[in-house]
């Protein structure tokens, strides 16, 4: 089965009102591709689930999102995203505030096909007092209370890999895949971009197959997007775009805003992008970071 | 063991925050910011060497890391894998101490990382985020450093967002006592503090030198215990100070506390 297809291709099974979790970790691996082309589409109303960076930031700078499930939105060296925060601030979107580890429960209760799993994350904090929709419950077991974290059903999950196959065999090379693997199997569909395609043999070697997190049964579709990760990391190809990130969240305090962003930046295909931001050479020579 | 006659507040601070960890055995000590990573690296390096650590990333360490920038023939002292999942799995088990600096921590040590004023729709200032502290607060030990100590950290009423659990009978869940709370140290800029005055009230520790107990309660906006008399907060030894050098090879601790003072006030 040929999963390959191209980014416009997976933008075209997006549809408003969608719940779509986005792998990576703050400024890390995140699938910037596949996010720019919802910029240059209609699509809105967006329920977005994310350990959330500028992913997050930006879609809802271009009114794309309805609610986000999110523990933080943060790009790492720069502790606040700018645009969430505008956000957050102006009340004009939803949200599910949650902790980091809640999100993993969440996922794995949805890629499990269970309506919660208990936990006792998030007791005692307002976590359960201002999320109505997540539960304290009694427990057959013992004479404590539990908080019951609902199951966190994605339509789709969009992901960045380092490598991947046709057949959709995905790597992550990097020294972390945080929860993507439970992205992938918390969504009915899940698109992965990754920045290089390799044929099927490449994952004959264990070591290679090692890095290999989630069953191929659970990747929809791929899309060789070299670079597609800008301005976040892959690690150990090349690390976040701290110049870029800068004048990211500089444009949110200039009058131009995000618009101003998006005309400098974004082009009308990723072709265009990389070359408004020096091009893949230029990507590929951003050194990793040092925490 | 010669004690330092010159060093500066920041050092001060780390040396009195790794105390926190000196008696925890083997557990992960996850210090967040500059100062409490120093602090947990020093403790690492000296007074409990069975701690363990990550690089931040995904690396469990034998070794702490220095901080910032490390020179091509650095070798990461790499143990085992610990990514970002695995770090859920050592925090519910417990074998975690976690120091980290909240916006606002109450008088119950309830703190508040995520939305200051407005409503909680929409927060005059959004910051970070819940983050992992609920799951940390409810299930391992934690200290706190906080670098300018005053009314607005330590501030009157409840935190506005409660992201951590603390000594809060109100919010106590069921089945739980609040001696399953385990908040430690609070450093900060004036002195160290507790929560073990009396009903879990906030005690005070140690000052640091040239600091009073009623500079400490001027800034704190519910009442500090106070009994006895308190200690002068211990000052670095020579070696100390050689191993906090060592692990902060770009003096990143200078930046931490604002106009980086000596650590000999008043």
């Amino acid at each position: 089965m040929n999963k390959q297809m191209t980014a416009a291709d997976v933008v075209a099974q997006l549809e408003d009102g969608m719940t779509i979790g986005i792998g990576g970790w703050g400024p890390r691996r995140k699938p910037m591709a596949l996010v720019r082309e919802i910029l240059r589409s209609d699509i809105k109303d967006l329920t977005i689930v994310s350990y959330g960076g500028a992913d997050v930031g930006m879609l809802c700078a271009a009114g794309k999102v309805k609610k986000v499930v999110f523990a933080f939105v943060s790009l790492d060296f720069i502790p606040l995203e700018p645009y969430f925060r505008k956000a957050r601030q102006s009340g004009s979107i939803e949200v599910m505030e949650i902790d980091e580890g809640m999100m993993l429960l969440g996922l794995r209760a949805a890629a499990w096909g269970v309506p919660y799993i208990p936990t006792e994350v998030g007791l005692g904090t307002d976590i359960v007092t201002k999320n109505p929709d997540i539960k304290v419950v009694d427990s057959p077991y013992d004479d404590k209370e539990w908080v019951a974290m609902p199951a966190l059903k994605l339509d789709v999950s969009l992901i960045h890999a380092d490598r991947a196959d046709d057949r959709g065999v995905c790597q992550i090379a990097g020294p972390d895949h945080y929860m993507d693997d439970w992205f992938a199997r918390a969504a009915d569909k899940t698109f992965v971009s990754c920045d290089e395609m390799v044929d099927s043999q490449y994952f004959h070697d264990p070591a290679q197959a090692r890095l290999v997190h989630w069953e191929r049964s659970q990747t929809t579709g791929v899309v060789e997007i070299a670079g597609g990760a800008h301005p976040t990391s892959c690690s150990p190809a090349y690390g976040f775009d701290v110049p870029h990130f800068k004048a990211y969240t500089g444009s949110a305090k200039e009058e131009t805003g995000f618009q101003g962003y998006l005309d400098t930046f974004l082009g009308a295909n990723e072709e265009e992008y990389q070359q408004n931001v020096g091009g893949l050479d230029a990507i590929r020579a951003i050194e990793l970071p040092t925490y | 063991m010669t004690v330092a006659s010159d060093y500066t507040l920041a050092e001060l601070c780390i040396v009195a925050a790794s105390k926190a960890f000196a008696n925890d055995g083997e557990v992960l000590a996850t210090g967040i910011g500059v100062i409490p990573r120093l602090a947990a690296s020093l403790a690492m390096k000296t007074s409990n060497p069975d701690l363990m650590m990550t690089d931040s990333e995904a690396w469990m360490l034998s070794e702490p890391n220095p901080i910032g920038k490390r020179g091509d023939d650095h070798v990461q002292a790499n143990e085992s894998w610990m990514g970002f999942s695995r770090i859920f799995d050592n925090v519910w088990s417990g074998r975690r101490h976690a120091m980290l600096g909240p916006t606002q921590i109450d008088k119950y040590g309830q703190t508040n990382t995520s939305a200051l004023g407005g409503t909680y729709e929409a927060p005059k200032v959004m910051m970070l985020g819940a983050r992992g502290f609920p799951g940390n607060s409810i299930s391992h030990p934690n200290s706190f450093f906080v670098p300018s100590h005053n009314t607005r950290v330590f501030m009157e009423g409840e935190c506005d967002f409660v992201s951590s659990i603390g000594y809060n009978p109100e919010r106590l869940p069921k089945g739980h006592s609040l001696d399953d709370i385990d908040i430690r140290l609070i450093v900060t800029d004036l002195c160290v503090m507790d929560f073990g005055g009396p009903d879990h009230q906030v005690r005070l520790v140690s000052l640091h030198p040239g600091i009073t107990a009623a500079q400490v309660q001027e800034n704190t906006a519910y009442p500090v215990f106070v009994e006895g008399d308190i200690p002068t907060t211990e000052a670095p030894t020579l070696e100390q100070l050689a191993i906090i050098a060592e692990m902060d090879p770009h003096n990143q601790r200078a930046y931490q506390i604002k106009d980086n003072p000596a650590g000999e006030r008043g």
